[in-house]
């Protein structure tokens, strides 16, 4: 018969952003993981070029649009983090060269 | 299948009505765009248990602890597993990670067609009776600097930080209006952040004007509540009818301007003052979701703090048979008076009525209400606006553009200035510029109009409604 085993800590795990590795929690969005490595813009806009991250943090203002694994538009701060994740800068719409 | 009840929304409202739904016995269909329930309020820390505070609410819920859900919780071995909290789970279909893009009647039935999951599959459910209880975002009015990084919401903050376990630098500033700052305040210094200042553009002491149950000595409570946060003994400055008018940086935020504010809002010249930082977390109120409720046509009401939401009856009915309202949809009011109306809605699609409830949703209401007056925004706030300050965040839409398409080009509403400058066409559909751009137009927002209450793939719309769950 299986023992009893205390709850684990959830163990960490990594991805990288913009070629950076980032440590992040299980069940951390990318953009909280993004927020404990100290990084606040993942994004550049459209027309002024001016770096974006989390604001509303709650799915809403679509402020931190991030490309994850190459598909951009991906709001950061709903889209759990996933080990061995590519996470780059948007650039614009995400869809410029 | 069709469900006897749609509940839109886990958050206190939509879980409290699909719990007393299913202990009416019926059977009950529970849609919520997060991956956990609880809503905005109630956060999981990432990886962790349900928060105490839900749990009674998520008691009666399909959920297993451990994450997982659409099944039944697994009992504990050896238990017995006959007991009405049981059979009540059997009766509700929870499905997390559904985002309602639209409501439809097909004959006497709704259709709640979802976006579901993070690969954005769609879901369609059917459902006899639907009850919206979508909640609230945060208002924002903007000021210059606040597009910089490190400027963030202030339930933003408190939702990264309680889910996610994030802050967004070592000295936060907290500031805007509303019961929600010494929250927010209290959360970030109990997570080891310094709060310089806490900055209410209200006066507190407005409370005593509205609300004999606050009446005795509201600068007392808040004080208190500082106390009791923790705040004041780590050198936090209470700083009551001020408002951050500027926020300082290149890459990110690194000050902020404080300004002392009339009783309408407007800056009092001469009084700023800086204080270094590096985040601030902002926000001005709440306001409802209720795109979902004003396309099926169902009636609004503006409350006492200047934004719409949803009328409805005593049975908490909206305007439109069939559809029932619960929480801040029907008025911002916070998680107990949510609690309430979500149990009340439930009863009501039962034909039931409870004198009890009915009494505690009126001293919940009047409080709401006295709190929703004192902290409605000022109209004199639009004075620490420059003409370079982005209002429309996605769209890039400056002051000065907005102040053209009202003066220059003779736009009267939010509308208007759309057409003309793009302000509230971009990704966010207006939801964080909408109150500012109103205000700017000269008057209150109206209610929301979005056909699509979230993004949906073109695939999606062009295809005809898939499997109903």
């Amino acid at each position: 018969m299986r023992s009893r085993t205390p709850r684990a800590t959830p163990a960490p795990f990594t991805f990288t952003f913009d070629g950076r590795r980032v440590t992040a929690l299980p069940g951390q969005s990318v953009a909280a993981a993004l927020w404990c490595a100290g990084i606040l813009a993942w994004r550049t806009t459209r027309h002024g070029g001016a770096p974006r991250g989390a604001f509303c943090a709650i799915g809403t203002c679509f402020d931190c649009l991030a490309t994850v694994n190459g598909r951009p538009n991906r709001r950061a701060c709903l889209l759990p983090a996933r080990p061995g994740d590519t996470v780059t800068t948007q650039q614009g719409t995400g869809h410029d060269r | 299948m069709t469900a006897d009840l749609a509940v839109v929304g886990a958050g206190p409202a939509g879980l409290a009505a699909a719990a007393t739904a299913a202990r009416l016995g019926l059977r009950v269909t529970l849609l919520d765009a997060a991956e956990r329930p609880g809503g905005q309020i109630h956060r999981h820390p990432a990886g962790g248990p349900v928060p105490r505070a839900a749990r009674r609410l998520t008691r009666r819920l399909p959920y297993a602890p451990g994450g997982r859900a659409g099944t039944s919780a697994p009992g504990r071995a050896g238990a017995p597993r006959a007991s009405a909290a049981s059979r009540d789970r059997d009766r509700v279909t929870y499905l997390p990670g559904h985002h309602v893009w639209t409501v439809a009647r097909d004959g006497d039935t709704w259709l709640l067609h979802a976006v579901a999951g993070v690969d954005e599959e769609p879901a369609v459910v059917r459902a006899r009776a639907v009850l919206l209880a979508t909640g609230a975002h945060e208002r924002q009015l903007p000021f210059p600097g606040w597009t910089l990084p490190g400027v963030v919401g202030a339930g933003g903050a408190q939702a990264m930080l309680k889910g996610g376990l994030a802050l967004p630098g070592r000295r936060v500033v907290v500031a805007g209006s509303g019961p929600l700052l010494l929250a927010v305040a209290t959360t970030l210094a109990a997570a080891g952040a310094r709060v310089p200042a806490l900055v209410e553009a209200a006066d507190y002491t407005a409370y005593a004007r509205h609300a004999a149950a606050l009446a005795r000595n509201p600068a007392k409570l808040v004080q208190g509540a500082l106390h009791g946060g923790a705040l004041l003994g780590r050198g936090t400055r209470l700083l009551t009818r001020h408002a951050v008018t500027a926020a300082h940086g290149t890459a990110r935020v690194e000050a902020v301007t404080v300004t002392g504010l009339d009783a309408d809002w407007r800056p009092v010249p001469g009084t700023g003052r800086r204080i270094p930082c590096d985040a601030l977390a902002v926000g001005h109120g709440l306001v409802p979701q209720l795109e979902l409720a004003t396309g099926l046509g169902c009636a609004t009401r503006r409350t006492p703090d200047g934004t719409p939401a949803l009328e409805v009856d005593a049975g908490q009915r909206t305007s439109v048979p069939g559809v029932w309202a619960a929480g801040e949809t029907c008025g911002v009011g916070g998680a107990e008076l949510a609690e309430t109306e979500g149990e009340i809605a439930a009863l009501s699609v039962t034909g039931r009525t409870s004198a009890a409830l009915a009494r505690r949703r009126a001293r919940l209401r009047a409080f709401a209400d006295a709190m929703a007056a004192a902290h409605r925004p000022g109209p004199g706030w639009t004075d620490w606006l420059d003409g370079t300050t982005e209002v429309c965040r996605c769209e890039e839409v400056t002051a000065a553009t907005i102040r053209e398409a009202v003066d220059g080009l003779g736009a009267r509403d939010a509308r208007s200035v759309k057409l003309l400058t793009r302000a509230g066409m971009g990704w966010c559909q207006g939801r964080v510029c909408g109150p500012a751009v109103a205000r700017l137009a000269g008057h209150d927002p109206a209610p929301d109009r979005r056909p699509l209450s979230c993004p949906v793939p073109l695939s999606q719309l062009a295809q005809p409604p898939g499997a109903e769950r």
